[in-house]
């Protein structure tokens, strides 16, 4: 293709990697590649974003990149960000871990939790497609109440997932780390902002972004973007910073929209459009995100008192 | 110069003078005292290492496989419950051809819990693609420390090593050592100097994904690696006997075997007291000998076929059982004789589970076993107390 002299840099993760089209993560990979520039150590735990990136001989990966297991990113960064200390190189670049929910919120919290309490200087994002994609559509921790996947599947005894998503930001914040933030990919710029400021500081920082699974949550491929907003404009998924333990910069939803905008279009909350009890459901949902679109503004006010 | 020192102190002063960058442990018994010397080492500013206090094993291993990749040079020891902890990082680390170094303080696997000596650890990741060493006393251990990052980092072998040394009857005892100077240290291995490291101004990936066209050649060469290994750590060794006059040869060690009839075979401490128990027998004009393996991973065929080709009977003390079949030495040491001419008896022994001592009797019990039986291959636990067995 021309160059049409474009001043947006080279894709450090390149196209041509084997992400699905429509795929949420992989555009936040992009963006988060895009934030951080080229001078980072990437981390990536075992998930789809691993393996549609790395299959041998290929890689998409334009800047040095690990992967280990499925639960010890967070122990094997510890270990390149040590090493860089010590060889003198911690100017080199930023460690950075690139891992889903499943390797996050499940399987790799121990390791987090270990990483956090010692304090390296690592960024932690967790793309956040809310089931274990790579493997099928199997319910995670933070995978959302109702939801339908393979292994919390809709059926005449079951509404599908019956817990709610674990607050990971909350116990990535319990931890005293200098920075938490959650953010989309729906929203490109404050992303950026959030992946520039977790690089930046000094410490541990967390990151945690929806990035929709159009496979795994059954919608349109074209619509990725609009869902990943829908979910910020209703209230399910709230944006916010957690700096110093204090929480900050909330995102306000001015106009809230029902949830049943963002359900309807999702075939993983299909059922509760068609079963018997299914309206209750979308009424306990909608509570949940009213009461968040409540504690956004009441946040957002008395910050901007 | 010659110390009187606890085995653990001796491998933590080794691990100082191998230099590693990046140490990275979690606590467990009996391997402590070594993870508490290195920590003090540090503290004391006398080791400018980074100490990485994990929350566990996994992560252990897994700090050790990022530190590695980045180029320094690394250290880990643990045992028991924590290696097999680690199972999976193990395979990883290999996989990757990391030269990571690690101190096995052999101890019992749980249910029940034990925390006393055997092999069933280690022996349980024969697989995993890293070369094991098993030390017979402390100067070894801690010999063989300094040479396992000599031998993982050889370009030949670029693969994870791990020194097996048996908790408590190694760990914790005093023993006269020789404390390995720095600067010949510094002469015998070079700094860390990998091919690939992650590095921004060359952007490498590290742990790809391989399907069916291409794993089966990582696998080949890993194992490749394992096999040239042997000749590297012949090399190293007689390198090391050079400079500080100790070549433990290549990777098993004869005791007067030239024209032994009846030969023993085992691994680490107990070769001590089987050493002992051969003296013994020769002054009674018993033709008998011992062979200590020293590598169990690579497996050194060759060498055992040249020991043992033509004695009368093999014994093979196991301190660990592959449960459903026989002791994991005994399997091999019989698969490497197969089809040699004369094919002598074989007997395997199972004993020293979980702490249980093995004397001079044990291997006495051997011998006569070897000597008197008529079957031509048999496998028994040793020194079972069968009036227990109601009781438990």
């Amino acid at each position: 293709m021309e160059n049409r002299g474009e001043t947006r840099p080279l894709d450090l993760f390149s196209s041509g990697h084997r992400a699905c089209a429509g795929c949420g993560p992989a555009l936040t990979i992009q963006a988060i590649l895009r934030a951080t520039g080229a001078k980072v150590f990437v981390v990536s735990a075992t998930g789809c974003m691993e393996v549609v990136s790395s299959q041998y001989p290929q890689s998409a990966w334009n800047v040095p990149w690990i992967h280990s297991l499925f639960e010890n990113s967070a122990a094997v960064a510890s270990g390149i960000e040590v090493a860089l200390k010590v060889l003198g190189r911690s100017d080199d670049g930023k460690v950075v871990v690139i891992a889903g929910d499943g390797g996050t919120v499940d399987i790799g919290m121990q390791a987090i939790s270990g990483m956090f309490e010692r304090g390296h200087d690592i960024c932690y994002i967790c793309y956040d497609n809310e089931a274990y994609m790579n493997t099928g559509n199997q319910r995670s921790g933070s995978t959302p109440y109702d939801a339908s996947t393979t292994t919390s599947p809709a059926g005449a005894k079951s509404f599908g997932n019956d817990r709610p998503k674990k607050d990971m930001p909350a116990i990535a914040a319990a931890h005293g780390i200098p920075y938490v933030a959650t953010t989309s990919v729906g929203y490109p710029k404050d992303l950026t902002t959030k992946v520039q400021k977790g690089i930046s500081v000094d410490g541990p920082a967390y990151l945690q972004i929806h990035a929709p699974c159009n496979i795994g949550w059954g919608f349109d491929s074209a619509k990725t973007i609009e869902i990943a907003r829908l979910a910020v404009e209703t209230g399910l998924w709230a944006m916010y910073e957690i700096v110093d333990g204090k929480l900050t910069n909330v995102m306000k939803v001015s106009k809230s929209k029902p949830v049943e905008e963002y359900l309807k279009q999702q075939r993983r909350f299909a059922h509760l459009f068609k079963m018997p009890g299914g309206e209750a459901q979308i009424k306990i949902i909608q509570d949940k995100a009213s009461a968040n679109v409540d504690r956004l503004r009441v946040i957002a006010e008395e910050e901007s008192r | 110069m010659m110390q009187i020192m606890e085995g653990s102190h001796a491998v933590a002063l080794a691990v100082k003078v191998a230099r590693p960058n990046v140490v990275a442990a979690y606590p467990i018994t009996p391997q402590t005292h070594i993870v508490e010397d290195i920590s003090q080492l540090i503290a004391d500013g006398d080791l400018a290492a980074e100490y990485v206090k994990v929350e566990s094993e996994h992560s252990a291993m897994s700090v050790c496989i990022g530190a590695s990749a980045t180029g320094a040079r690394t250290y880990t020891a643990t045992t028991s419950q924590g290696l097999a902890l680690m199972h999976e990082v193990l395979f990883n680390a290999a996989g990757m051809r990391l030269p990571i170094v690690m101190t096995v303080a052999n101890r019992a696997l749980s249910a029940p819990l034990n925390i006393w000596n055997d092999h069933q650890d280690s022996i349980s990741e024969r697989d995993s693609g890293w070369i094991q060493v098993y030390a017979e006393d402390n100067t070894e251990a801690s010999d063989m420390t300094v040479q396992a990052y000599k031998i993982a980092e050889d370009n030949r072998t670029s693969i994870p090593m791990m020194v097996c040394m048996d908790g408590y009857t190694l760990t914790h005892t005093y023993e006269p050592i020789d404390v390995l100077e720095q600067d010949l240290v510094d002469s015998f291995l070079p700094p860390y100097q990998p091919i690939d490291v992650l590095d921004v101004d060359d952007p490498k990936s590290f742990g790809m994904f391989a399907d069916p066209n291409y794993y089966t050649e990582f696998r080949f060469q890993n194992h490749k690696a394992l096999e040239d290994a042997e000749t590297v750590m012949t090399e190293v060794s007689a390198e090391f006997g050079e400079i500080f006059g100790r070549d433990y040869g290549g990777l098993i060690e004869t005791y007067r075997c030239d024209d032994a009839e009846y030969v023993a075979v085992a691994l680490g401490s107990v070769v001590g007291t089987l050493k002992d128990t051969v003296d013994d027998l020769r002054a009674q004009g018993e033709r008998v000998g011992a062979i200590k393996v020293r590598s169990y991973r690579p497996f050194p065929v060759a060498e055992i076929q040249s020991a043992l080709t033509g004695v009368e009977a093999v014994g093979v003390l196991d301190r660990n059982v592959s449960l459903g079949f026989e002791g994991a030495l005994f399997t091999d040491i019989k698969a490497s004789l197969y089809g040699s001419k004369s094919t002598p008896n074989m007997y395997g022994f199972i004993a020293g589970l979980g702490g249980r001592d093995v004397t001079k009797r044990t291997f006495m019990k051997m011998f006569k076993k070897m000597q008197t039986s008529k079957a031509v291959e048999e496998s028994e636990f040793s020194d079972l107390k069968p009036e227990l067995l109601e009781e438990v």
